[in-house]
């Protein structure tokens, strides 16, 4: 449409602080990223480095004690962190919708299928309890539930893990968002199941037009899915770009050895590297680059200096003083 | 020299972990279960009259504060004329005695019983967790009156009711972490060295459970002086005219409805506190030694 | 799903033999039972007529299977006092107790519930350290004392309850509310721990995704989940409370089970005693079974455990 992107995050910093004020965990410090409509964007990185913690900051849906602490988030131009409860409320789940890790706790057990998959459409758009449940019946169609007329009636137990996730995909798609984040919606699948889920997301997301921010720590799903990647390290972004470029041309050591990491197929000479040592405590990172205890190549400065974000491509980004 | 150096050294040591195990230590039912014993231990220097013997003259006397008190009688005096402060502190020594007595009898009988059934299975196992839980099903209190009712109301009587009544908490409680215990590498290791039975129970077993037991036997502390107070209340526990305060506040219902306060209010509340004090304390333990043990 | 109602059934049946044989052994601990099961003033041919029928010149175990088949047939002798079979006077009082139970439930659950939600709704805040000294109190001060100085306040100084007795329904409110306390700690504890865990799950988290207002996440998907395991407890509470209402209705004069035990005990009437406690042990195994029966039928996964 035009050139104002759908969503433009800037140096989002968001912490933990423990009930006594003592202990600050900065889980998410200074990231900034776009998302055009209808783009697919990967974030990805080791658990604990501040993945879920941004995806529920752009939606302030954050535990207690988490808060943001600088940044700005604007969603079709409008600034998100300005908004009162109330208007944040309208937002998600009709403008952002979100789908969690785990299919199997997402849903309420004591309310039929129905019932949930039709709640926002109720509190968005003020259906009525029978056109809520009609919609209901066509949106488990679109997510490819054979049977919808009965499975409306189910209740969450009586039905599978694959298919709760799709019911929960059907839950977030239900108001026409522009913006679905998916947080690891496949880790807890089959694999057989998880290649069909995907490709009824990018099905959806095809048909629907909306931007897709795609949350995991596996690379092979970003190759797959994605437009752009962004890497994330100790809460920071450490390198984003194309996926293209990305694997092509990885720049950040982190993301070599990431990609490096990635089984081959028929390839069976090749060894596989695992990233030495253990992924940093988010309550106590190292100095400087938050890597650097980690990293193959480092240099002297790495361990004092915090690297600054440099272009090293056509939109292609990275935080590492090799490109500095 | 160096020897005693060190020894020195040790004892820093051991000092210094003992303080930081004491941390956090909430002074409030320190202070009163402390205070409560000092009474019961020093209730003959403290208390200013006979706790059993009163004069019929003296009868309903108020609270010195109040009109018609004396303070010969700071907190009054019951419906035959005994003191109440007097019988109050004498009553700390019953309830300290009873209570104590009771927790740690059912604690030894029901870790004992806990550990074998853990640790032997079996018909053992079976035997004992069958009566624990039917004994479980009875209703604590109903349990001890009927108790009470065909060994006779006596101070000692009720203490081998209480051990009867509530060893099977323990037991439950203690055979579970042996449950888990026995999956260990160290009592595994104890089995394949050849450790006799008896041993690993001893060294390996027991050590490990005693902390589950002592924040249990704290939790139960109160419950078992609610327990002794109900009885004596009506009627079969400790026999009268011993000063317990179970039985003073049945005494106290004589001049409830004359609005006689004092025989009411003072009684309970000295239980309260008591039973107040062993449940902050047990929770305390529980933080401290064993966080695990969520449940009771 | 039938070999699970069977061994539940079979350790049911388990633990009543283990009670009877208890109470059996327990009467003939202590010597003679029928010093116990026999009047006071009793002259010698009564004392042998007991005698031959608990058949106590016979085996112990032949005594045991005449003593179960008494109770088999609902056989639970006389009683001393009241000259009646102890079956019909327990009967008789069991209503009193169920009403009584079943108001100071009422009471415990109004108090309990609300405080638990909002504790757990603000946790570490001041309403949540009140809920917690509440709870403490709860479980720190005994039923009958809560019952006397409501007596005192209530009846003696401000003259507006009646002190004892039943009849209307302002007798019900005292004895009621003194045995309801109790529960009521150990509600507003389970609400508020059972909240909590509901509030940190993953489809409340989903519920606030969706944009619902913050009143439809807590009323609609909270409170239903947080309250399943609270109103088990209080399924097995009303039965509890029944049994365990010895001393408030003694302290009220309530004439319930709990009162008539408590005569059992004060007119040395033993066959009453012997008989409360069989059939109190009897209700809560019983209450036991049904509760975990339930959950087996309500909930699918612990069909399959074990």
């Amino acid at each position: 449409m035009s050139d104002t992107p759908l969503l433009d995050v800037r140096g989002l910093t968001t912490h933990y602080v423990s009930a006594r004020g003592t202990r600050v965990t900065r889980a998410v410090e200074d990231v900034s990223f776009t998302l055009r409509d209808g783009e697919t964007l990967g974030i990805v990185g080791e658990s604990g480095s501040g993945k879920t913690t941004l995806a529920l900051s752009l939606l302030r849906l954050l535990p207690p004690g988490a808060r943001i602490i600088a940044g700005a988030i604007r969603f079709e131009g409008e600034d998100l962190l300005a908004k009162r409860e109330s208007e944040m409320r309208h937002i998600r789940g009709k403008r952002i919708a979100m789908i969690l890790q785990d299919p199997m706790a997402s849903l309420n057990p004591l309310f039929t299928i129905g019932d949930q998959v039709g709640e926002p459409l109720r509190v968005h758009e003020g259906a009525s309890r029978r056109g809520a449940w009609e919609r209901a019946r066509e949106l488990l169609g679109a997510v490819r539930i054979s049977a919808p007329n009965a499975r409306v009636r189910n209740y969450p137990h009586e039905l599978s893990g694959g298919m709760r996730q799709r019911i929960v995909g059907a839950i977030a798609i239900s108001c026409g968002p522009r913006l679905l984040i998916a947080d690891e919606p496949t880790t807890s699948l089959d694999v057989t199941i998880q290649a069909q889920y995907l490709s009824l997301l990018r099905e959806l997301q095809r048909a629907q037009g909306l931007a897709l921010i795609f949350i995991t720590h596996n690379l092979g799903i970003v190759a797959r899915m994605c437009d752009k990647v962004a890497v994330m390290y100790g809460g920071r972004i450490v390198e984003s770009g194309p996926v293209r470029r990305i694997f092509g041309a990885p720049a950040h050591p982190y993301t070599r050895a990431l990609i490096e990491s990635i089984p081959k197929l028929g390839d069976s000479n090749g060894r596989l590297t695992a990233i030495e040592g253990q992924p940093p405590d988010p309550a106590a990172l190292p100095e400087g680059c938050a890597f650097h205890p980690r990293c193959p190549v480092r240099l002297e400065k790495c361990a004092t200096e915090r690297p600054r974000d440099s272009v090293v491509g056509d939109e292609h980004r990275t935080a590492c003083w090799l490109h500095g | 020299m160096n020897g005693s150096r060190a020894a020195a050294l040790t004892v820093a040591w051991r000092l210094a972990s003992f303080r930081s195990r004491l941390e956090g230590l909430p002074a409030f039912p320190i202070v009163i279960l402390g205070t409560l014993a000092l009474l019961a231990i020093f209730a003959d220097f403290i208390a200013p009259h006979d706790p059993q013997v009163g004069l019929l003259g003296e009868r309903f006397r108020p609270p010195a504060w109040q009109a018609g008190g004396s303070t010969a009688h700071l907190l009054g005096t019951d419906h035959v004329g005994r003191d109440v402060l007097s019988r109050l502190i004498f009553g700390a020594r019953i309830s300290m005695t009873v209570g104590f007595t009771a927790v740690i009898f059912a604690g030894v009988v029901g870790t004992t019983l806990g550990i074998l059934a853990g640790y032997l299975g079996g018909w053992v196992d079976q035997v004992i967790m069958r009566v624990t839980d039917a004994w479980l099903a009875l209703p604590a209190l109903t349990f001890a009156i009927f108790l009470a009712a065909i060994v006779g109301p006596s101070a000692s009587n009720i203490v081998i009711i209480m051990a009867l009544v509530y060893w099977t908490r323990y037991a439950r409680v203690v055979r579970g972490e042996v449950l888990s215990l026995k999956e260990r590498d160290y009592v595994r290791l104890a089995i394949v060295a050849g450790c006799s039975k008896r041993t690993i129970m001893k060294r390996h077993i027991l050590p490990n459970v005693v902390n589950s037991s002592i924040v249990l036997a704290t939790l139960m502390l109160g419950v078992v002086i609610v327990t002794e107070a109900a009885l004596s209340f009506l009627g079969v526990g400790v026999p009268p005219p011993q000063p317990a305060w179970g039985l003073m506040l049945a005494d106290g219902k004589k001049g409830l409805m004359a609005g006689y306060w004092w025989l009411t209010v003072l009684p309970g509340l000295c239980i309260m506190l008591m039973v107040l004090s062993a449940n902050l304390l047990g929770d305390w333990l529980r933080v401290k030694l064993d966080p695990q043990l969520r449940q009771l | 799903m039938k070999r699970f109602i069977l061994r539940r059934v079979g350790y049911a049946l388990l633990s009543l033999v283990v009670l009877s044989a208890t109470i059996f052994v327990f009467v003939r601990l202590t010597g003679d039972p029928s010093v116990l099961l026999v009047e006071p003033g009793a002259s010698k041919a009564d004392i042998d007529a007991i005698r031959a029928d608990l058949g106590l010149d016979r085996p112990l175990l032949v005594q045991y299977a005449l003593f179960v088949k008494g109770l088999l047939k609902a056989d639970f002798g006389r009683s001393f006092y009241y000259r009646t079979p102890v079956l019909e006077l327990y009967l008789e009082r069991l209503p009193n107790s169920l009403m009584l139970a079943v108001v100071a439930m009422a009471f415990s659950l109004v108090i309990g519930i609300p405080s638990g939600i909002i504790a757990a709704m603000r946790v570490n805040s001041g309403w949540d350290g009140a809920g917690k000294v509440f709870a403490l109190l709860g479980l720190s001060m005994p039923s009958f004392w809560v019952g006397l100085l409501m007596i005192l306040f209530f009846s003696v100084y401000l003259g507006w309850l009646p002190s004892s007795g039943s009849g209307t329904p302002l007798h019900i409110l005292m004895p009621a509310f003194a045995l309801g306390w109790y529960f009521a700690a150990a509600h507003m504890r389970l609400t508020r721990s059972s909240m909590l865990e509901v509030l940190g799950s993953e489809y409340i988290k989903l519920a606030r995704l969706k944009g619902l207002p913050e009143t439809l996440v807590i009323c609609k998907h909270a409170f239903k989940n947080a309250l399943i395991p609270v109103l088990t407890l209080a399924g097995i509470n009303l039965v509890l409370m029944i049994n365990v209402a010895v001393v408030v209705e003694t302290v009220f004069a309530w004439p319930g089970v709990g009162r008539l035990f408590y005569e059992g005990i004060a007119f040395r009437d033993f066959p009453v005693v012997q008989t409360s406690i069989i059939l109190s042990g009897t209700m809560i195994v019983a209450v036991n079974l049904a509760v975990d029966l339930l959950y087996a039928v309500i909930d699918p996964r612990i069909r399959y455990e074990r």
